[in-house]
């Protein structure tokens, strides 16, 4: 079930991917550029984050520069010990998010923590609480964070 | 990637604990925001743009939710592409418009690939599409490919940042 958006809905959130200007009346601005109302602009964003559409409308943090450390890692786990497994993992607070994927290492976790080898320390002790191996995936280089709707 | 860690303040972190959770929907979300952490309108919207500049906020933007917006199929591709090439070519990936981010990671044993795209679509053909999509930008330099389709978030908690 797809909620309906429509044309200026998907122009207002393809514009506000691009980012919003930092000035005090942010909506204001963007509103002016699309040709629209601000009180329309603000009554929308409200409408499609009520809705789901968006998560937020906000500051995209960079969680890699507040110093701390963050990676992406993999296990192949056993399926007929997947459930827990999961639970231990997912118990640790530095485990952010974790997917299970369709493929021989079928659990995806991302870990943020205070300090870089924090990282090293936590999938120590995943790897001594499993006994499985994790994969340390850590970004090398990123080319782009962001996704458009078809307008 | 230390050397380039900027250090936060105790309002930047104010700041950022204010704002995770995204910006107040009125005509001045800053001045909300100030009120909320005890500091000016004017030194907020500063703060941001240093923050900004230092790379700690990407943008100020909607966050789109993949799934709400209908796309349910969310395929992880990975390339094991030349590693000569992989600068620019992963640039090419990145700046396609269907992909929403593009890294890349190191190689492991027993995992060769060394660049990610992640791909979002209504269904797993659509994502295989934009996969070959992808495929053709890179070409003679990879190596080798596959789709990890996401089968269930297990957790997400999104990172919390100490105060």
């Amino acid at each position: 079930m797809k909620p309906a958006l429509d044309t200026t809905d998907r122009a207002l959130v393809n514009r506000l991917q691009d980012g919003l200007p930092l000035v005090p009346e942010p909506f204001a601005a963007v509103a002016a550029e699309l040709g629209l109302a601000e009180d329309d602009v603000l009554a929308r964003l409200a409408r499609l984050t009520a809705l789901g559409v968006l998560s937020r409308v906000g500051p995209m943090y960079n969680a890699a520069r507040f110093g701390g450390g963050l990676s992406l890692c993999a296990m192949a786990v056993p399926a007929d010990r997947f459930e827990a497994v999961a639970a231990l993992v997912n118990a640790f607070p530095e485990v952010a998010h974790n997917y299970a994927r369709d493929h021989r290492l079928n659990m995806w976790f991302v870990l943020a923590t205070e300090s870089e080898a924090d990282i090293d320390r936590t999938i120590r002790e995943i790897e001594s609480l499993t006994d499985i191996k994790v994969l340390n995936l850590p970004k090398l280089e990123e080319y782009f964070i962001g996704l458009k709707v078809d307008a | 990637m230390t050397a380039h860690s900027p250090s936060l303040d105790a309002l930047d972190r104010s700041i950022v604990a204010a704002t995770q959770g995204g910006l107040p929907l009125v005509t001045r979300p800053f001045a909300e925001v100030a009120r909320a952490v005890g500091a000016s309108e004017a030194e907020v919207i500063a703060r941001f743009r240093q923050m900004h500049y230092s790379g700690v906020v990407r943008r100020i933007a909607a966050v789109p939710n993949h799934y709400a917006l209908g796309l349910r199929a969310n395929g992880m591709t990975v390339w094991d592409v030349d590693d000569a090439a992989v600068g620019e070519l992963g640039r090419n990936v990145g700046a396609l418009a269907f992909v929403t981010h593009c890294y890349r990671r190191p190689r492991r044993e027993g995992w060769p690939y060394n660049l990610f795209a992640m791909v979002h679509g209504a269904t797993r053909e659509e994502v295989e599409t934009k996969a070959d999509a992808i495929g053709k930008l890179i070409g003679a330099a990879c190596r080798a490919s596959e789709i990890l389709y996401s089968t269930r978030i297990l957790k997400k908690t999104g990172f919390r940042l100490s105060a």
